[in-house]
């Protein structure tokens, strides 16, 4: 089995949109992933699903062995602390400081905080954002915002980082140095990172497994890819 | 270890909370302090009017009146048959013969002092009476009534028509009272709850952030329960200070009555502090609540 399977999975939602038609993906470790589509393609729902934050009408979800489509609530917290994630709107806690922020999960876990310490400076160290630790998120700039965001996901040491248009609300010049953070967490501690967006850019430059996603189903899988516009502008017709 | 790591940390953060959301805090606990305020004033303001009730009621007195020619012994086989009625407070059976009342109106008037003198011995035309309380005030015609059936008691006196309408009203006193006191400690309760449920509604989405971040729900939940029960604590603390300084001061600016000798306030060591216990409980326990309940609404996972 691979490290990440998606099974035929369906997601319609209560409102009746169909989010996802019969989609299926496998990622091995190690990987890093582009997800592609136009808004409202599911690119986001199937993260959804693979964070468990919304469950499959049908078929099945399995990240690193666990059936995430089976899991029950009470035991989604758990499984939610082996993997990353990184929002397009940062989704920092706004009264916490960025040590406090990165060092949040840790504590909620019940780590003791000598190791804690630890760990939270080495990740802010990787974001470089270690001299700012005292700032609160309102003080900082979106890139440094994202850079929280990703020192956070990353604190724990997951296996799979996954990241809903990161730079979404960033300038490109930003944009690039979050790419560099991501591909270097990619390469040195081996994280599997799944990343949706629509920045064309990015995915051109990066040239990383290109999945795309139209209407709910994964219409094209290439390694080393490129942001297909054609593609996706059929989908749309 | 782990657990107590976890608890250190939710009082660290509700402490933290309560200081960075000042804004929301204060709002919480103004509302509380405003209803605990009113709350506490009814519990003294119904105390008082309980004692008065009470008093008042125990210082009525049925007065037996006893024929003048009963002997000694007959006296007191009345006084054991007297004994023997359940609603008769047996610590407070008075006997007064007829000379002691003579001596006691000659003591009150001049006037009649002198009428009085002119009675020889045996001719004192006063009876001998027993002077008694009862103990459950309800039933005092049924009580009236058996001192009646007593034999060589004439005739029993208390008050009737007065004291019946006096009981009927002081009971209907008593009962708003506690009805009052029950209903306000309920609105305060809704009102306090509902504070505190919006401060935390405007931080729902940090509770889905520690959802995300693989926190659990009793984890998430604890820092808020802290919290709350913080604020409310917090909020006590003013109408505490009110009841025991104010309501001190209050009955030692009024020389412990009301108007006249006829009301007297009850002293402030016996009501203050369990007033001031209430007050906390009903702060702290409603403030814990109330968040609890506002967390458990967006705690689904």
């Amino acid at each position: 089995m691979e490290f990440i399977e998606v099974n035929n999975c369906y997601k319609i939602y209560k409102n009746g949109v169909t989010a996802l038609a019969d989609a299926s993906l496998k990622v091995n470790k190690g990987e890093f992933v582009f997800l592609i589509g136009s808004t409202a393609s599911g690119k986001s729902t199937l993260l959804k699903l693979l964070y468990r934050e919304e469950k499959p009408n049908k078929g099945e979800v399995y990240v690193g062995g666990v059936n995430v489509s089976k899991l029950r609530d009470g035991k989604v917290y758990k499984f939610r602390r082996k993997i990353g994630i990184v929002f397009q709107d940062f989704k920092l806690l706004p009264k916490l400081t960025v040590y406090e922020n990165v060092a949040y999960p840790l504590e909620s876990y019940g780590m003791k905080s000598s190791e804690i310490k630890g760990s939270v400076l080495k990740a802010l160290e990787r974001v470089g954002l270690k001299d700012k630790y005292r700032s609160f998120p309102h003080e900082l700039s979106g890139g440094e915002q994202q850079r929280v965001c990703i020192a956070r996901a990353i604190v724990n040491e997951p296996k799979l980082i996954l990241c809903d248009e990161p730079t979404g609300n960033l300038d490109p010049e930003t944009s690039k140095e979050i790419m560099d953070v991501l591909e270097s967490i990619n390469k040195d501690l081996g994280a599997t990172i799944i990343m949706a967006t629509h920045d064309k850019e990015i995915v051109n430059r990066m040239k990383k497994r290109v999945i795309t996603i139209k209407d709910g189903v994964v219409v094209r899988d290439k390694k080393k890819g490129s942001y297909d516009n054609e593609t996706i502008k059929n989908s749309k017709a | 270890m782990r657990l107590l790591r976890i608890v250190k940390r939710s009082i660290r953060d509700s402490f933290k909370s309560i200081f960075r959301n000042f804004s929301l805090s204060f709002a919480s606990v103004s509302c509380t302090v405003i209803t605990l305020i009113l709350v506490a004033l009814s519990i003294v303001a119904s105390y008082n009017v309980t004692n008065m009730t009470d008093k008042i009621e125990k210082e009525l007195t049925v007065i037996a009146f006893v024929e003048s020619d009963a002997t000694k012994e007959e006296i007191n086989s009345i006084r054991k048959d007297i004994e023997n009625i359940d609603n008769i407070d047996k610590k407070n059976i008075v006997f007064r013969s007829k000379d002691e009342i003579k001596k006691n109106i000659g003591a009150e008037n001049a006037e009649l002092k002198s009428i009085m003198d002119t009675w020889d011995e045996g001719e004192n035309p006063l009876q001998n009476t027993f002077v008694l309380r009862v103990l459950d005030i309800k039933k005092i015609k049924e009580t009236a009534a058996s001192l009646k059936n007593i034999k060589k008691v004439t005739l029993v006196k208390y008050g009737e028509t007065m004291v019946e309408r006096m009981i009927n009203v002081f009971d209907l006193i008593k009962k708003v009272a506690i009805v009052l006191v029950v209903a306000l400690i309920l609105v305060t309760a809704f009102l306090i709850t509902n504070t505190i449920k919006i401060t935390i509604f405007s931080r729902r989405n940090e509770i889905n952030i520690m959802r995300l971040v693989g926190t659990s729900n009793s984890v998430i939940r604890m820092p808020f329960l802290f919290e709350g029960f913080l604020l409310g604590i917090i909020g006590s603390i003013i109408p505490v200070c009110l009841t025991i300084f104010g309501y001190t001061y209050f009955y030692e600016s009024m020389g412990g009555v009301i108007f006249s000798n006829l009301v007297e306030l009850v002293e402030p060591s016996k009501i203050v502090y369990i007033t001031s216990l209430i007050i906390l409980v009903i702060g702290s326990v409603v403030g814990m609540f109330g968040s609890g309940q506002a967390v458990r609404k967006y705690l689904k996972v």
